[in-house]
């Protein structure tokens, strides 16, 4: 460690955001400039433990000296560096686009809650133990909801309230999981608990209970009804963080779970969730192609494009750690792509004061940059190259008719035709030439610039796919088991 | 020839780059800026053609231009001029010159003019990406990205009218996309490798493996066909003719039917290999087929009478001569096939051009408006009686060099029928055409043009009508010279020698 800069230890990745949360809750103006700065300075953390990363190799930190079982151990590697990167980048785009968005009056509630969100967000990433992933999801359950709950419209609060519902449950239905192996193995260490010997009926009820409370989190079909409201209801940048962030964290933490503590899992649990992760596809599809408004559109979306993370799940026995890569891939690019769609329509939503589809018209001649970000977002949803999406559905596509799983390649292939659709119910009708309803109200530069820069990401991982690739597996994160060289 | 391996890899990319960067930099001009938009556009169109006289005087003496970065694990992206890619290139570069000119000339004046040359250079960027895809990665990057493109050209006018065709184009084209997808992928997962070679990448592959071949070359057809308006995917093409002039031009001759017909020849010289794929029994019904949408198209064509519409049934006939032309697995037929890419852009974008001059000119859009044309625009028509002999196989004009080697050639694999094909659709190309030639030179005008406009110096504006001049002019001459160094036919039949005969 000695030789190791100071500033590369994982905790400031927690303890920056947190920090400034409580600054920003107390100043009483110039929180906007302070809450970019530590969204800032916190992708040059994440920039630096990445380059650590790629020279030494993954690592671990006993916070304050003490190492499990008493104390907290962080961890980082490849995924969970990945997963740091792209909550950092992404978050740097929302806070930019935030700091024109909101009011003052606004700003006083958004910006401690976000980096508080941000903060719990990366204690999760860096996380290892079945505890603290517990607190750090809670955390990130409960900045989510009062993000939600902040614009004080009626619509917004009970969307809000049927999300607090949800996320708690769903916290209580893991911690009764975690609960369970802690009688059994006397660790919630993960790697502890995966070495140790458990008794199948026991494994099998804690990962039930945990399962389900990370995918009502998730917003797996059928456990999607609180997303669509909740994400649409909110203001843009919060919608772009649930849609984008928010949701990936269950995922990661069930992946996690899949790879270390469960790895025995039967191919029946991987082809459940593997059909609700198609139903969830096609269904969330065919929802979005039914939307009137921009933003309930978008939000359907996400619960279709969450499906495509569990439909591989019947993959990832045999094709191993390049199926999870590509999994991975879907994850971020998802990310970018969606932050940009949610803040190009909250765009449409400020300019025109409407979201209705139909009504859309001329916006790409007003707002060519928004339309721009929506295009190029839309590249990536529907999985069309150069894209992140793209390169994560071709390796998936790869993998499902090289064990020649059909079904899941013809999801596959139905999603992206599905994407399309609505994708260009969107697009098409901002070329068309009728006359706006109402008196636009211009949008800052900023707010067009944030979503078209995240989109040309989404865009821009197409040509990253393999070297995303090969840092994911720094650390071997997708294989179970203790590794020697932390 | 010797040349650097810096200048080899970097020229591929700067092809690239010459309609790309203008692109971009044209999406962010005001709309007023029109001469630094026409100088940035004639800019990149003059460089592209420059760098592809560099490229063929270089591929012309086996010189070699490649770049590869790895796109997936195992799977680069692969940019690389052959001869087959040149010829795809040079037509594209050549009209892409002169479509921009007539452009800046049909556009004057409208709105939204950057969003327009923009997505028009976009487009021709993904055509040259297209002819220069060293495997079928790139080549679906490609072709998606011309899907992309050509879409905001087609709803350009922004009518209910443009956004259902553009609707219509789009179900057509996302659907062709994943069936390429599928055929592509499927493909990778029993070769491991996509590149384009000579003589194909799948003839080693196992007997057992053949059943399958068999289902991704449909698959690979069915996602080409619909571009290059294959029966039964051809139904996009006549509705995407809502779209300006200009686009209708380069949808028909240059970008989108090209691309689709372009990658057949592709898919089954550089995948299968022509003798490959002649065993699997694929050729056959291919030719079928192509025959088949040959004579549909012209029947079609007979019966439309807005001029355009006519124009685009001619159109979904006359592609399928390129596929013909290869799916007779002859070498002789395959020159006639190749050939007919460059003079089918040629003839068919002067008969866009001038169906844009007497829209813009004199309002004309039907066939039953245009009586007594000629002698108002004498230059148009000219241009248009040109290329309308061509279409119909009449010498010396370009369109007969190609029926003539597809001719030749069926009789060398013994496939008599498409004479008959020939025939049968030379001779209701002339059913179609000839009754406007007459019109337009023989009969007398009906009164007033239905929207006149004058100018100064011509019977239209130069922009509109130096365009469709030089092109039916270079119809003229591939016709006439076509056994002079590096005309179409003599390039064709360097094509053949290289992939078919002597890989």
């Amino acid at each position: 460690m000695s030789g190791v800069s100071l500033l590369v230890q994982p905790v400031w990745l927690i303890l920056l955001p947190l920090v400034g949360s409580i600054m920003v809750f107390l100043l009483a103006s110039r929180r906007a400039a302070v809450g970019v700065a530590v969204v800032a300075g916190n992708l040059a953390l994440v920039a630096g433990s990445i380059g650590r990363l790629g020279i030494t190799g993954p690592w671990q930190h006993s916070v304050g000296g003490w190492g499990a079982p008493l104390g907290i151990d962080l961890y980082l590697d490849g995924l969970s560096a990945t997963m740091l990167a792209m909550t950092a980048l992404v978050s740097l785009g929302i806070s930019a686009y935030s700091a024109a968005y909101f009011s003052a009056a606004a700003a006083r509630h958004f910006w401690p809650l976000w980096l508080l969100l941000l903060t719990a967000m990366n204690a999760l990433f860096l996380s290892r133990d079945l505890f603290n992933l517990y607190v750090t999801l809670e955390l990130v359950g409960i900045a989510a909801v009062a993000l939600t709950a902040m614009r004080g419209q009626r619509e917004a609060l009970v969307a809000a309230m049927r999300y607090l519902l949800t996320t708690l449950l769903g916290s209580m239905s893991y911690l009764l999981g975690v609960a369970l192996l802690y009688h059994s193995t006397g660790s919630v260490d993960m790697v502890l608990v995966g070495e140790a010997p458990i008794p199948a009926s026991v494994a099998a009820a804690a990962f039930a209970l945990m399962a389900v409370g990370l995918l009502l989190k998730t917003a797996l079909f059928p456990f999607h009804f609180w997303l669509p409201g909740a994400h649409s209801s909110a203001s843009a940048p919060v919608s772009a963080a649930l849609s984008a962030l928010v949701v990936k964290v269950g995922f990661y933490i069930l992946l996690r779970l899949w790879i270390e503590v469960f790895p025995a899992l039967g191919d029946g649990v991987a082809w459940l969730l593997g059909i609700l992760g198609g139903v969830a596809v096609l269904w969330g599809s065919l929802q979005a192609i039914l939307q009137q408004r921009a933003k309930m559109l978008v939000a359907y979306s996400t619960v279709a494009q969450l499906g495509y993370f569990f439909l591989a799940l019947p993959l990832v026995a045999a094709g191993g750690s390049r199926v999870w890569g590509a999994i991975v891939l879907l994850v971020i690019a998802h990310a970018l792509a969606k932050a940009a769609m949610f803040m190009a329509a909250g765009n449409l939503l400020a300019f025109a004061g409407h979201d209705r589809i139909r009504d859309l018209d001329r916006v790409v001649q007003r707002m060519p940059l928004t339309a721009a970000a929506l295009g190029l977002a839309g590249v990536s949803i529907m999985g069309l190259p150069p894209s992140g999406g793209f390169s994560g559905k071709w390796l998936l596509l790869q993998a499902s008719l090289e064990q020649g799983n059909w079904p899941i390649a013809l999801v596959l292939l139905l999603g992206g035709v599905l994407a399309a659709v609505y994708v260009f119910k969107l697009l098409e009708h901002i070329f068309t030439s009728g006359t706006p309803l109402g008196e636009p109200r211009a949008v800052a530069r900023t707010m067009e610039w944030a979503p078209l820069m995240l989109a040309i990401g989404a865009i821009v991982l197409g040509f990253l796919a393999t070297t995303t690739l090969d840092f994911l597996i720094i650390g071997e994160p997708f294989v179970p088991g203790r590794r020697d060289d932390y | 020839m010797i040349i650097s391996p810096a200048f080899s890899s970097t020229l591929p990319l700067a092809l690239v780059a010459s309609s790309l960067l203008p692109g971009l930099i044209i999406f962010a001009l005001a709309e007023e800026s029109v001469r630094l938009r026409t100088a940035l556009n004639l800019l990149g169109a003059l460089s592209k053609l420059l760098l592809v006289a560099l490229m063929l005087w270089g591929v012309y003496h086996d010189a070699a231009f490649e770049t590869r970065f790895e796109l997936l694990p195992g799977l680069p992206l692969i940019l690389r001029a052959d001869a087959l890619s040149l010829l795809f290139i040079t037509l594209s570069a050549q009209l892409w010159f002169l479509t921009t000119i007539y452009a800046v000339g049909y556009l004057e004046e409208s709105p939204h003019r950057s969003r327009f040359f923009g997505f028009f250079s976009l487009c021709v960027t993904a055509t040259v990406g297209v002819a220069m895809a060293g495997n079928l990665l790139t080549f679906i990057l490609f072709y998606e990205m011309l899907t992309l493109s050509t879409y905001p050209l087609v709803v350009h006018r922004g009518t209910p009218v443009a956004r259902r065709a553009g609707e219509a184009y789009l179900l057509y084209t996302v659907l062709g996309g994943v069936l390429l997808l599928l055929g592509a992928v499927w493909l990778y997962t029993l070769t491991g490798t996509l590149e384009f070679r000579p003589q194909g990448i799948v003839s080693d592959l196992d007997v057992g493996d053949h059943k399958a071949l068999i289902i991704i070359f449909v698959l690979l057809m069915g996602g080409l066909g619909v571009k290059a308006a294959l029966l039964p995917l051809h139904g996009w093409l006549p509705k995407a003719m809502v779209a300006p002039a200009p686009v209708s031009a380069l949808l028909h001759a240059v970008a989108v039917v090209k691309a689709g017909a372009f990658g057949i020849v592709r898919v089954v010289y550089d995948i299968f290999g022509i003798q490959f794929a002649a065993t699997l029994g694929v050729m056959m019904p291919l030719a079928w087929l192509a025959s088949a949408t040959i004579i549909y198209g012209s029947v079609r064509a007979l019966f439309q009478d807005d001029l355009k519409r006519r124009l685009a049934y001619s159109t979904v006939s006359q592609v399928s001569y390129i596929a013909l032309g290869v799916a007779l697995v002859g070498p002789i037929a395959s020159v006639g096939g190749l050939v007919h890419l460059v003079h089918q852009g040629l003839m068919k974008i002067t008969l866009f051009f001038c169906a844009g001059n007497l829209a813009e000119t004199l309002g004309i859009h039907r066939i039953s408006e245009m009586n007594g044309v000629a002698r108002r625009m004498p230059w148009t028509m000219a241009a248009f009686t040109v290329a309308s002999l061509g279409m119909i196989g009449v010498p010396p004009v370009a369109g007969f060099i190609s029926k003539w080697y597809l001719g030749l050639g069926a009789m060398e694999v013994g496939a008599d029928w498409v004479l008959l094909v020939l025939a049968g659709s030379s001779a209701l190309n002339a059913l179609y055409f000839l009754p406007i030639l007459y019109r337009a030179w023989f009969l007398e005008p009906e009164g007033d043009w239905p929207q006149e406009r004058h100018y100064p110096r011509a019977e239209t504006s130069l922009a509109l009508l130096i365009p469709p001049v030089i092109t039916a002019s270079l119809a003229l001459a591939a016709g006439l010279l076509a056994s002079v160094p590096f005309s179409p036919q003599e390039w064709a039949k360097l094509v053949v020698v290289r992939e078919f005969l002597d890989p």
